[in-house]
């Protein structure tokens, strides 16, 4: 038996590295903690939306809500300590589900080799959704930067004053190309999501053909909800059914 | 019936390649695709020039020795099957087909439309077997195995080790392949003492030379047994539990 132990040689990548280090640099490992940080940013996402909807309650309640988050657990810890935890969670978390994006894209392309088919690829399961994780994941980032300085720091609102949250979202959203921006990374949103939510079992092993098509609906359910809830918004604005004086 | 083949031809795999065109006419519909494939060679022979060379050897699709790209289709339009049980009625009168090695950066092309499948033999090496005393046989059903555990494990044994998986897959990634025999032997009681350390020998073998699942499902229509990409999710888990049971074991190992 020693040859067969040393044949399947669990210190292939010796030493301590053998546990986290071949876990996290292991392409399984690294869909793991993408998935992982995936839960997290949908979580996020959903209930930032959930708190976004609180704008068709009129000003007082979401700038109430916005007032909150910054004093969230106020005193037990300084103003605006949670809001701040939350950011560089979300930060780390979205560090690490791009660096395993990028890493494992890169090792993907140097595996798929350099000769491609001649004939047409008949895809028969992979869809544009799977297919447009990674330059999906790109417009999110891209809007996202946009999105934080538009709303959060004000650089790109001349219309911007500090703390008045609902006024800031309206005179941004009645700025047409700005409305077009947001549907626009709603939509990639929704495909990102889409495919996310319904992948994230299957990288955490948790598939089962009992639940699978429930799975699917599930990815398609919480896809389309973040799609309507928050491109509702901009589209609202720019119908005038909100508007600053409301 | 017939039809214009479009081949792939490559002396070895230090040259360059590049496609050939062919007619074979006069097909039967109820010929197999290598019966035509075989028809074509011999015209070949008879004139002197050099046969298509491809692979394949049972001709019923248990061997998984044969497979080629066909149309974009990794073993052809038919689901669930291999090349060599895919008919010629499955084209139509005057089609133009498409014939193709699997490409994958693993996979050199040996000749034509043979690629060497040796990264498979490497992943087996690291952990597809079970080590079992010999001599006297053992009473059958001595062990005893749950009916759930043999027929999940008999699904994933179906795999024949043919790579269309890999060949189907736009990542290049042999997830399929690996999963089905990390599962097919770490669901039985036979396989259970090397089970933690056969997952993470393989999958790391794997990853040397195979991209990575990003869950497009490719593979699981590719495969000429239908296998289904739950036994990757089912490799994901268990290298995550062999990681940390190999952790808690350290010291012991070597």
């Amino acid at each position: 038996m020693t040859t067969t132990t040393r044949r399947l040689d669990v210190n292939r990548r010796s030493g301590w590295r053998s546990w986290l280090g071949s876990f996290f640099t292991s392409d399984i490992g690294m869909k793991w903690m993408m998935a992982l940080t995936g839960i997290g940013l949908l979580a996020y996402v959903l209930v930032h939306m959930i708190g976004n909807l609180k704008i068709y309650l009129g000003a007082e309640d979401l700038d109430h809500y916005a007032e909150a988050l910054r004093t969230l657990l106020y005193p037990i810890v300084p103003e605006t300590g949670v809001l701040w935890m939350f950011r560089f969670g979300l930060l780390a978390m979205f560090i690490i589900h791009m660096w395993s994006a990028i890493v494992l894209a890169l090792r993907n392309r140097r595996a798929r080799g350099t000769i491609r088919y001649t004939a047409k690829r008949q895809y028969l399961a992979a869809n544009y959704a799977n297919r447009t994780m990674l330059w999906g994941g790109v417009i999110i980032f891209l809007f996202l930067v946009y999105h934080i300085a538009d709303l959060t720091l004000g650089m790109t609102n001349p219309d911007f004053v500090e703390g008045a949250v609902y006024h800031n979202v309206i005179t941004s959203f009645q700025v047409w190309w700005v409305a077009l921006i947001y549907v626009v990374a709603q939509i990639a949103l929704a495909f990102h999501v889409y495919h996310g939510a319904w992948s994230v079992f299957q990288s955490l092993g948790m598939s089962n053909p009992r639940y699978d098509e429930w799975r699917r609906w599930m990815a398609v359910v919480f896809a389309l909800a973040l799609l309507i809830g928050n491109s509702s918004i901009p589209i609202a604005v720019q119908f005038g059914l909100l508007q600053v004086s409301g | 019936m017939d039809v214009t083949l479009r081949v792939w031809r490559q002396p070895d795999s230090a040259s360059e390649g590049g496609f050939a065109t062919y007619e074979a006419k006069g097909v039967s519909e109820d010929a197999s695709f290598f019966e035509m494939l075989d028809m074509v060679n011999e015209r070949l022979n008879d004139s002197g020039e050099e046969p298509i060379a491809f692979d394949s050897d049972c001709r019923e699709g248990i061997c998984g020795t044969c497979g080629v790209m066909i149309d974009g289709h990794p073993h052809g339009p038919q689901r669930g099957t291999a090349t060599c049980q895919l008919h010629m009625r499955k084209f139509k009168d005057g089609d133009t087909i498409v014939i193709e090695p699997w490409r994958a950066e693993a996979f050199r092309v040996v000749r034509d439309l043979v690629v060497d499948r040796s990264p498979f033999d490497k992943i087996i090496q690291a952990g597809g077997y079970i080590s079992v005393n010999v001599g006297a046989a053992q009473d059958a059903n001595e062990t005893l195995i749950p009916r759930p555990a043999a027929e999940a494990s008999m699904d994933a044994a179906a795999c024949i080790g043919c790579a269309a998986c890999v060949a189907a897959c736009p990542n290049g990634a042999a997830n399929l392949f690996t999963a089905a025999k990390i599962a097919h032997l770490g669901l039985l009681p036979q396989g259970q003492p090397e089970r933690y350390l056969r997952t993470v020998a393989m999958v790391e073998t794997m990853e040397d030379y195979f991209g990575s699942c990003r869950n497009y499902g490719e593979c699981e229509t590719a495969c000429p047994k239908s296998i289904s990409i739950d036994v990757i999710a089912w490799m994901n888990r268990d290298y995550v539990a062999a990681q940390w049971k190999n952790f808690r074991k350290q010291g012991q190992q070597v």
